[in-house]
């Protein structure tokens, strides 16, 4: 078996060892340089692989699902674990915002996977190592033409890859007040800053800082929500962080049902405090 | 020209779904709604054609005669015309993909405009797949979406930020959040739109084979946090994340 790995974060890494590790099979990385459905395929038959991995990113998700038509492969999204049992692949993936966990296996035991990197560690050095990292060929997809891309400078970690995260909602008013409060906090935190959905929609924050079910999803060691009252979507994205802590001036907010810690405190006073304090 | 927006009936996202402690989804008593992210997609349909745009807009629901209901809401909200593709299987997200074409051909449509997901098994693949299948073009995530002849220009929400892309119509454009805020549609507005007309056909008469391909081994209920505890102040909580939790 013959695994290709689009390596667009090193937790993609780790999957495709534990890929090898379970199906005996080897793996090959491809860059994410230029990279379409079309592209993906055309490596696909090249090489001879009869699986696809890859990130679920944004650009997991957009060109992963249409390589797995054209290849007429199943395809898993979000993947949490792979083993081997009874001498097939068992994948684990969520549904209904990460509330049921679904374990599944495909026909064959080939597919289209997409890889959340929050489920997933930093790869093993010397575990099953790939047999070459290749580039691809650009394949441009007809009637598609990429005009502008928006990317304000990320002057912090990498969300999903960041070992604080600090995020905030919508109490935090305003957008001057949310990078006073949260990413004045995540600064002292040498962190990453997040946001809900409400605080996205108010346009206190941008889109890209968005957590939750549909947004991205985040396991770092430490997760503070601030302001936050803890939808089911939110948490979808957070609840696997090592610890959580919840700052709410509301007791009865959900989200000190999944902190660790929580602190009823208005964020506007205990948010300096803490960034003093730290 | 033809807007084809689907539509999934899926439990509202207000519910939490639970798994029994036989493995089996706890789905009784809920309450149905539109898929949150086909809504505002049916919106912005609604929306182009209330901006000016020459469109008929056709919703489609794949599943048993209870989707009756969501396509119901979907008239009311401005959908022209609406159609049920009944079946009692429970599809992937590549057979659903197949039904759509097949669809899509049959009603000589020029743009699909979808939710990028459906909220509850959270595939994020129906789009592209279809996509894929009809070799057209595909602007997933769209928070703008501008008609212009023959293309679309869309805004889509990426990791990085905003990236805006133009497609060649036809084309299949999945929508994010933010596109847009979908109207709240009464009942008299839906019982109104009864006189609207609305087609139910067969599965099997659209043809194509739907194999499954993905088979569940067991659902399991995720692993519960351990309850935590208040603290007092923001020095209590600085001594327990350094002396306790030590992740400072």
């Amino acid at each position: 078996m013959k695994l290709l790995v689009l390596a667009e974060t090193p937790q993609t890494l780790t999957f495709a060892q534990q890929w090898a590790a379970a199906t005996g099979g080897s793996f090959l990385l491809l860059s994410t340089e230029a990279v379409t459905a079309e592209a993906l395929v055309a490596v696909m038959k090249s090489e001879g692989c009869d699986s696809l991995a890859g990130a679920s990113t944004s650009l997991g998700r957009d060109t992963l699902p249409r390589a797995a038509a054209l290849l007429n492969l199943p395809m898993l999204s979000d993947v949490l674990s792979v083993e081997a049992h009874d001498g097939r692949l068992v994948f684990t993936r969520p549904m209904y915002a990460g509330n049921v966990l679904a374990r599944v296996r495909t026909i064959g035991d080939v597919g289209v996977y997409s890889v959340r990197s929050a489920a997933f560690g930093m790869p093993t050095p010397g575990a099953p190592e790939p047999m070459m990292a290749i580039l691809s060929t650009p394949v441009p997809i007809a009637g598609y033409e990429v005009l502008r891309l928006d990317a304000p400078e990320q002057k912090r970690p990498e969300l999903t890859q960041a070992r604080v995260v600090v995020s905030g909602g919508r109490p935090t008013r305003d957008a001057a007040t949310f990078e006073k409060l949260i990413g004045g906090l995540a600064d002292a935190l040498g962190g990453a800053a997040g946001a809900t959905r409400a605080a996205v929609d108010a346009e206190i924050a941008p889109n890209e800082l968005q957590v939750g079910q549909t947004g991205k999803v985040v396991a770092p060691e430490l997760y503070i929500a601030a302001g936050i009252s803890g939808s089911i979507q939110h948490l979808a994205g957070m609840k696997d962080s090592k610890v959580i802590v919840a700052i709410n001036t509301d007791p009865d907010a959900p989200i000190f049902e999944v902190a660790d810690y929580g602190l009823v405190a208005d964020i506007h006073q205990a948010i300096p405090e803490l960034i003093g304090k730290l | 020209m033809t807007i084809l927006v689907p539509i999934k009936r899926v439990p509202d996202p207000y519910e939490k779904i639970r798994v029994s402690s036989e493995g089996m989804l706890d789905l009784d008593d809920l309450k149905w709604v539109i898929n949150p992210f086909d809504e505002i997609a049916l919106e912005e349909a609604v929306r182009q054609r209330e901006g000016g745009a020459d469109v008929q807009i056709i919703t489609v629901s794949i599943g048993g005669p209870e989707c009756v209901e969501q396509l119901r809401t979907s008239l009311a909200m401005g959908a022209d015309r609406a159609i049920l593709v009944e079946t009692e299987a429970s599809l992937e997200p590549v057979s659903v993909a197949r039904l759509l074409q097949a669809v899509f051909v049959r009603e000589e449509a020029t743009l699909v405009l979808m939710g990028k997901q459906a909220i509850d098994d959270d595939y994020n693949q129906t789009g592209q797949m279809l996509a894929a299948l009809l070799g057209v073009p595909q602007a997933t995530f769209a928070s703008q979406l501008t008609l212009e002849p023959g293309h679309a220009v869309v805004v889509r929400e990426v990791d990085a930020g905003r990236e805006t892309v133009r497609v060649t119509l036809p084309a299949v454009v999945t929508v994010d959040l933010r596109l847009n805020e979908p109207r709240y549609v009464a009942l008299p507005a839906i019982i109104k739109a009864r006189s609207k007309p609305l087609e139910q056909l067969m599965a099997t008469e659209l043809g194509g084979a739907l194999e499954t391909r993905i088979e569940v081994v067991e659902l399991l209920a995720p692993p519960t946090r351990k309850a935590g505890r208040k603290v007092a102040s923001v020095d209590a909580l600085l001594l327990a994340l350094r002396e306790e939790a030590r992740v400072l």
